[in-house]
């Protein structure tokens, strides 16, 4: 036990706390809230913080509906069993891509001179790049992070989809109970626990994720925080170097409040797991 | 009588073949992007894979990157593997604290760990060369946190499947020491956890760029990175090798999953 303790305090828990007394210290070695206030003040930092909220947030929902969507139809009567375990396998997989490699294939499919970008243009005759389309912009950023949002969403609520027992929607059948009303007052509401909390996780895994925007971003200024503090870390862009630290608490906050809502939803959802 | 299969349902194929679509579409793009020629950029030409295989820095940094995945799931392995054992044997109180430790990398994700981890060992405590400069010591040192929480889940689930009462029982009567109760008796039994958790950080750890890049450490992804930014078509031919290796790793967990008759844990890795 103690081994296991003491090098979660040398790699986990004290490099944290670093950063969380750093947030609050000012250059001169004293204590202080300007880190903090400084962040709500600068524009840009404000900015990144928003559009970091924002993209995690559009690609959560987003995910979470197509994911959901997707894991029904793979699970639900009637679809063969090798779809089902494809999708599953499939999604193993694709929850784990991810950072450069998926950042490079998007480039490829749909950067400048993507194969879709091409075909489009050859096909259509449009450009999308001269439509407002750009890989390296919120849009293009979305779209990357659904590649790996959506098949987590489909591991993740695969098991409560499968806890929905066919004979409750049997019962609710022979009770006289419409499609509708089986999924307003069964279906739904059992999910529903699952559903959030699974959204959390979304949001969370897409406001802590770097190594995907670095890669699509890398130069050309998408704001987001992961970048900033990567370029505190290597640039020293801020002239204050507890500004970084500032920016990772302020990411931590978020993280943290998110695992406040997910634990007691994780909690509330494992009790129809079977 | 058999009853007839029920048919599969409309709107089931429509978000199906969307999914489909959807993720396959960058793959094919990938594929057919690395199978262009440098000169022409027309199809069809294997020289990117030609130039990647061979780059001495893609060997050389796939060497780094799979030793720094090996000596990770060692250490991990021999840090978590007896800690677990002992929670379940004699500590269930300490199950809670353990499995709050383990959802810690969650709300400190790599970009805040390396933050931590720079000013703690490089700016505080001015860290000797042999660790801060050594990617087998401050990298493996961060990745073993960051496998933890799969690993840890991998194995509390093996865990829980064993009796591990009874079996420590029956080995310590017949004068079996703790060591070979562990190595021999308990080990064996866990042993799906055990590689499912090994499978997953060596994709971990195969594709960790944040804290690599952060810490100036020349590591796979680092390289990958590298070439994206500098040549094209071999970047695509270099992506879809590092997709196969995810694809090896996480097709090997199914496989010793499916094999053991257990259930692997599998959740998103930071990216």
């Amino acid at each position: 036990m103690v081994p296991f303790f003491a090098y979660a305090a040398m790699f986990l828990i004290i490099p944290a706390a670093t950063v969380m007394v750093g947030a609050f210290r000012s250059q001169d070695g004293g204590y202080t809230l300007d880190n903090i206030t400084s962040i709500v003040q600068t524009g840009n930092l404000r900015e990144a913080y928003w559009e970091s909220i924002r993209i995690s947030l559009t690609t959560a929902l987003l995910g979470g509906l197509f994911g959901l969507l997707i894991a029904y139809a793979a699970i639900r009567k009637g679809t063969p069993g090798w779809v089902r375990s494809a999708y599953g396998t499939f999604s193993g997989v694709a929850a784990n891509f991810g950072g450069i490699p998926l950042a490079f294939a998007f480039i490829a499919t749909l950067g400048t001179i993507g194969i879709v970008t091409q075909f489009i243009e050859n096909a259509f005759g449009v450009n999308i790049y001269q439509h407002g389309f750009a890989i390296w912009s919120r849009r293009g950023v979305e779209l990357v992070y659904l590649y790996f949002q959506i098949p987590l969403m489909i591991l993740v609520i695969a098991p409560a989809i499968d806890g929905l027992r066919a004979e409750w929607s049997e019962a609710s059948a022979n009770l006289g109970a419409s499609r509708w009303q089986y999924w307003r007052y069964i279906g739904m509401p059992v999910l529903m626990p699952s559903i959030l909390g699974a959204v959390i996780l979304l949001f969370g895994n897409s406001f802590a994720a770097y190594a995907t925007a670095y890669s699509l971003t890398s130069g050309t200024g998408l704001p987001l925080v992961p970048i900033l503090i990567g370029s505190d870390l290597t640039g020293n862009v801020f002239a204050n170097p507890h500004e970084g630290q500032a920016l990772a608490f302020g990411m931590f906050v978020v993280l943290a409040a998110m695992m406040l809502f997910y634990i007691p939803l994780q909690r509330r959802a494992s009790r129809w797991a079977k | 009588m058999r009853l007839r299969r029920p048919a599969i349902a409309p709107s089931a194929v429509l978000w199906l073949v969307l999914g489909a679509v959807y993720f396959l579409v960058p793959l094919l793009a990938t594929l057919l992007f690395s199978l262009r020629d440098a000169q022409t950029g027309k199809c069809c030409s294997l020289s990117a894979y030609g130039v990647i295989l061979h780059d001495p820095q893609f060997w050389s940094t796939i060497k780094v990157s799979f030793r720094l995945a090996l000596e990770t799931i060692l250490v991990g392995l021999l840090l978590f593997v007896p800690t677990i054992y002992w929670v379940h044997l004699r500590l269930p109180r300490l199950r809670p604290v353990v499995g709050f430790l383990a959802l810690v990398p969650f709300v400190v994700p790599p970009i805040i760990l390396v933050v931590g981890l720079l000013k703690l060992y490089k700016d505080t405590l001015h860290a000797p060369f042999w660790f801060l400069g050594k990617p087998d010591f401050f990298l493996v040192g961060a990745y073993v946190i960051l496998a933890f929480p799969y690993i840890y889940f991998s194995l509390d689930a093996g865990f829980r499947s064993i009796d591990v009462h009874t079996l420590t029982e029956a080995s310590r009567n017949l004068g079996a020491s703790w060591r070979t109760t562990l190595g021999r008796v308990i080990l064996p039994n866990i042993r799906v956890a055990a590689l499912s958790g090994a499978f997953l950080t060596l994709a971990i750890v195969m594709g960790e760029f944040t804290i690599a890049s952060l810490s100036a450490f020349q590591t796979f992804p680092t390289y990958l990175q590298y070439v994206n930014e500098s040549q094209a078509y071999p970047a695509a031919a270099a992506t879809l090798l590092s997709f196969g290796i995810t694809w090896a790793a996480m097709l090997s967990i199914l496989l010793v999953g499916r094999r053991g008759g257990q259930r692997t844990v599998r959740v998103g890795v930071g990216r």
